[in-house]
């Protein structure tokens, strides 16, 4: 509390993380304890002296600087040490220097240099921290030094993990195979006639790849939308006798992996499926291949994506004021009047919504295209074929992600500007006493009628789920009961030498749990963080890094995968092919949703009790700890919840990302799918669906989750569910 | 230069502190000291930046411009964490999930205190304010005054350098407004605290204050004693702000001022001028040939209110109730005691 401290704890403790890892750490990925910063600089890696003289001129300045977060030169040092490390990790790559003049400077570099290893990493995190501790003593964050330095190290994670992958990806689509810039590339790569090909409009042959991506979009959000309506009008509007069962079933989507709809479907309509064998005797026709292809994705995606449109557009007809409703019946209209007159412009707005949403998930979409598309191809697809199949071409796989992605945007830039400005449901807190106006007959029976096959097929596939890993061959309909497809990918032998694993799913099934359980933690804390970073902290630039955030959670997927293909399989973050990129991928892909949940929570509290935890001594972390966290635990729950289930059921990122040492359980399940190993794959399914409840209910049980209604809480979950 | 003395008697200086959110100015230059022991209100229409000048104190923003210190330190760029200010909030701000003791005890154990010792001296302060057996419930579980009294502990528990109340009756009753107010300032000076009191009810801040800082749109308008910004105010906007006054354009020569129909003695130099008259500083004479006219009468419980028009001025005259009652159109002669009339400037 006295003007003449030197240096406070805080600031030694990055100080101090500094100067081991840059003089005791291993500087790069490959190398021991010796192998520093400081001792390969002083041999032959002259490059990495200017980071350990910084290190240690920053080491003397809190030897004699009198208030050394104040100090004047504290800030140009952090700021030049940073762009040391930064220059000299991007400049000089795998094969020499990438910048020419470095290689002048430094001869040795021809060599190349690694990726960076902990010493590398963790000196950015302290200089990360210092920059943050530096900027919050000249006012930055009212001060705050937590919060500052969340700030500075959460911006500096998303720009690593989304925007530097993505503006790689970029880059990709405009240069050649060596690396070199090649317009002419781009065009021709953007301009290929399979992409824009407007052929199956006319004639027989399909159309090009992102024409049937729209068609496939614009088609799968019109039906789930008009579904989801239907589904929210029999739930919100009527005595229909099955609500609950309706509300029930919307769940499942969450727990269930994206293709596994897709196999179910092949197995009824297959050309050897069940219903196509069944048809095909009863008419005497020849079993056809109609499923694969635009209608059977499409099938899929309905299934797939009604749910989420009818939480949405159940949300938007329940926060509708009845009293309206009651004041247009007052006023003489019949109840066809009042839908059409009243209750049908108040849904406009959650139309739209519901509709976007299910276009971007359909957009996004990878699971179901890749089992059921045939010779349709979207751009998802062709996008992992560009990168995995025999020929690797990044450059073309970057410019249809690009496309991809700029489809995704503008959708999402669409769904915020139509949300911002007509959305009319407000909540006022006055409680609303009128009843809901009962719907018109005519208006209920359209709704049955198109909710009943929706149902029945729902209820179709997931016993095909259920049941067909149990049994010998559904596809066949050979119903004798059997585990030995569970057996093949989970038999085990307890013996002398302990528990043995034989089965083939075994490795990935371990993978995938410790995968989800690394990165749910993480995930849930990003989050968190982040929203009570946007929600109660104020600090220049606030509104880019939210909108950075939100951005971050549009992108699709499948982008996601091939940009961290392009980013991160070189120097000087070098994490292809371990657990470590599975783990952030799903942490930077999911994050939003823990920080929508979190900032859902805050808005509920009172800042007012983080003030009054702050004027009585608690820094921002002592309040988050003690006043906010405990406070906001359904927050943390649907957080940990949706990052571990997604983790699970995700495919379209980490298809790119999965190594034969790192498999995770949908990416196996997809091999097996592709090789028409489908009761194989539906037990694996069945087993994961079941794991992850399992895993739902410790979560539950570990952090205690307080009057967390299910709706809301799954309401949560859903409609932030980002781009698959 | 000041000198030492009076510098360590100062708790709480602002100088020249300024705070913008992004283009609005909140606080516009505010030059200030407050001292050891003191209880000052800032008092002033909402928006006029008291409650951003009361956070500036506690931390909770930093001021843009300028320079604040606290017990004589430089707190310019302190966070809430760093300076030890307690803050009695609006709503209380208590934790819902921890019991009222561990409420009190926060402040102490935040800084290092046993949790033990802490909760004993939470425990001695709870039973001094009267709270003695709430010890183990949550806040939910007390009134609203209880609440409020809990807020206070907590706040004094810390041992700030200053203790700071923001609108702290807004939530409270009505009818017990004075009690409270009164328990405040009765706790203010039994623990000899630093005191900054932010409200926009002028009563309340006449009853409470030491001094009183009257803010309006960022700025300072007046600082004085209750006494001083009701008897001798600056400004038309003072005079209107606490109480009620007839305001009344005229002009001064030679030691009077004179306005229709009225003559009464003021200080300063010739020229125009405004004065402002407390409504309760005018007696009324019925007289037949009085120059004045009742123009109507209010009934207010305690006392009545009579508009008076004289000339093409109407004003504002407070009478005793016990005195008859006047009939509208009556005519009266005005009777002004010449120490309520005060020169604006």
């Amino acid at each position: 509390m006295t003007t003449t401290r030197t240096i406070d704890r805080a600031s030694l403790g990055w100080l101090g993380l500094l100067v081991v890892s840059t003089v005791g750490l291993p500087w790069y990925a490959t190398g021991g304890i010796g192998a520093s910063a400081l001792t390969l600089g002083l041999s032959d890696r002259p490059w990495l002296l200017p980071v350990a003289g910084l290190t240690f001129s920053l080491a003397a300045l809190a030897l004699i600087a009198r208030d050394w977060r104040r100090h004047a030169l504290l800030l140009p040092l952090v700021i030049a040490a940073l762009a040391a490390l930064l220059l000299q990790a991007f400049g000089i790559g795998l094969n020499g220097p990438v910048l020419p003049a470095l290689g002048t400077l430094f001869p040795t570099a021809a060599s190349g240099q690694t990726g960076l290893g902990l010493g590398g990493f963790l000196a950015g995190l302290a200089l990360l921290g210092l920059l943050s501790d530096g900027l919050a003593a000249r006012g930055f964050c009212r001060g705050e030094r937590f919060a500052s330095a969340c700030v500075i190290i959460i911006v500096a994670l998303l720009t690593l993990f989304v925007f530097f992958p993505i503006l790689k990806l970029g880059a990709a689509a405009f240069t050649d195979e060596t690396g070199a810039l090649a317009l002419g590339r781009f065009v021709e790569r953007i301009t290929a006639p399979n992409l824009w090909g407007l052929a199956c409009f006319t004639s027989s042959q399909s159309c090009g790849v992102v024409i049937n991506t729209l068609q496939l979009g614009i088609l799968s959000a019109t039906f789930a939308t008009a579904l989801g309506l239907a589904l929210a009008l029999l739930v919100a509007r009527t005595d229909f006798r099955f609500k609950r069962a309706l509300r029930a079933l919307s769940i499942l989507p969450i727990i269930t992996p994206p293709f596994v709809v897709g196999v179910a479907i092949i197995v009824l309509f297959g050309r050897s499926g069940m219903l196509t064998q069944f048809g095909a005797e009863l008419f005497d026709v020849r079993p056809g291949r109609w499923v694969y292809g635009l209608t059977g994705i499409l099938m899929a995606q309905v299934l797939a994506f009604t749910p989420v449109t009818f939480l949405v557009l159940l949300g938007t007809l329940e926060a509708i004021n009845p009293t309206l409703e009651e004041a247009s019946k007052t006023l003489g209209a019949r109840p066809l009047k009042t839908f059409s007159t009243v209750t049908w412009p108040l849904l406009r707005p959650g139309i739209a919504a519901a509709f976007l949403l299910a276009f971007i998930e359909s957009l996004a979409d990878f699971g179901n295209p890749i089992v059921l598309g045939g010779g349709y191809d979207v751009l998802s697809t062709k996008i992992f074929f560009a990168v995995v199949g025999a020929r690797y071409d990044l450059g073309n796989a970057a410019t249809l992600a690009m496309i991809l992605l700029g489809l995704t945007l503008v959708a999402f830039w669409a769904q915020i500007r139509w949300l911002g400005r007509s959305n009319y449901v407000t909540v006022t807190g006055k409680s609303d006493a009128g009843l809901v106006a009962p719907m018109p007959p005519m208006l209920k029976f359209a709704a049955i009628a198109a909710v009943l096959p929706f149902a029945a097929f729902t209820i179709a596939v997931y016993s095909i789920v259920l049941l067909g890993g149990f049994v010998t061959d559904i596809g066949r309909l050979d119903l004798t009961p059997t585990f030995g497809h569970i057996w093949t990918a989970f038999s085990f032998e307890l013996g002398t030498e302990g528990l043995r694993l034989y089965g083939s799913a075994w490795d990935s099934m371990i993978t995938t749990l410790w995968v989800s359980a690394l990165s749910a933690p993480l995930t849930m804390a990003i989050g968190i963080l982040t929203a009570w970073l946007v929600a109660r902290q104020d600090f220049a630039g606030r509104r880019a890094f939210e909108f950075g955030t939100m951005l971050s959670f549009a992108i699709p997927g499948t982008v996601v995968g091939v940009s961290y293909v392009a980013a991160f399989n070189v120097p000087p973050v070098d994490i292809t092919g371990t657990m470590i990129i599975l783990v952030i991928s799903f942490v930077f892909r999911n994050m939003p949703v823990g920080m929508r949940a979190g900032m859902a929570a805050l808005a509920q509290i009172d800042r007012s009790m983080e003030e009054a935890s702050q004027t009585m001594g608690a820094g921002g972390a002592k309040t988050l700890r003690n006043v906010v966290l405990p406070l906001i635990r359904p927050a943390i729950f649907t957080a940990l919840v949706y990052s571990f289930v997604t983790a699970m059921t995700a495919v379209s990122a980490v298809i790119f990302l999965v190594s034969a040492r790192h498999n995770m359980a949908t990416a196996y399940i997809m091999g097996r799918v592709e090789n028409g190993e489908y009761a194989l794959a539906i037990a694996y399914s069945a087993v994961l669906m079941v794991v992850m409840v399992a895993c739902v209910a410790l979560i539950q049980l570990l952090v205690g989750k307080r009057q967390l209604g299910r709706r809301t809480g799954m309401t949560g979950a859903t409609a932030a569910q980002p781009a698959e | 230069m000041k000198d030492n003395a009076e510098t360590q008697d100062l708790a709480i200086e602002f100088v020249g502190v300024v705070k913008r959110f992004g283009d609005a100015v909140a606080v516009d230059g505010i030059d200030l000291a407050i001292r050891r022991g003191e209880l000052v209100t800032f008092l002033g229409p909402s928006g006029c930046g008291k409650t951003t000048s009361l956070r500036l104190i506690a931390g909770l923003e930093l001021p843009s411009d300028g320079h604040l210190r606290i017990a004589g330190r430089d707190v310019s760029r302190d966070p809430a964490s760093e300076r030890n200010v307690g803050m009695v909030f609006q709503s209380y701000a208590l934790f819902p999930h921890v019991s009222v003791l561990d409420n009190v005890a926060y402040g102490p154990v935040i800084r290092g205190v046993k949790k033990a010792e802490a909760h004993a001296k939470a425990r001695g302060i709870l039973d001094q304010i009267g709270l003695g057996g709430l010890h183990d419930r949550l806040p939910a579980e007390l009134s609203g005054g209880q609440q409020q009294r809990v807020a206070v502990a907590r706040a004094i528990a810390q041992q700030p350098d200053v203790i700071l109340f923001d609108e702290p009756l807004s939530n409270v009753d009505a009818k017990l407004r004075r009690k409270v107010r009164s328990e405040i300032r009765a706790l203010q000076q039994e623990f000899g605290l630093t005191a900054v009191y932010v409200t926009h009810d002028q009563e309340e801040a006449l009853a409470v204050s030491d001094r009183i800082v009257v803010m309006d749109k960022g700025r300072i308008a007046q600082v004085g004693t209750p006494e001083d910004l009701y008897e001798r105010p600056a400004s038309a906007f003072i005079a209107n702000f606490i109480g009620d006054a007839n305001l009344i354009e005229g002009r001064v020569m030679a030691g009077r001022f004179a306005a229709e129909g009225l003559d009464v003695p003021v200080s300063g130099a010739d020229g125009p001028a405004s004065v402002s008259i407390r409504p309760e500083r005018i007696a009324l004479d019925l007289s037949a040939d009085g120059p004045a006219r009742i123009a109507s009468g209010t009934y207010l419980g305690s006392r009545m209110e009579y508009a008076v028009t004289l000339g093409g001025t109407e004003l504002l005259v407070s009478r005793p109730i016990s005195e008859p009652r006047l009939e509208a159109g009556q005519p009266v002669a005005l009777r002004i005691d010449t120490g309520g009339v005060t020169r604006l400037s």
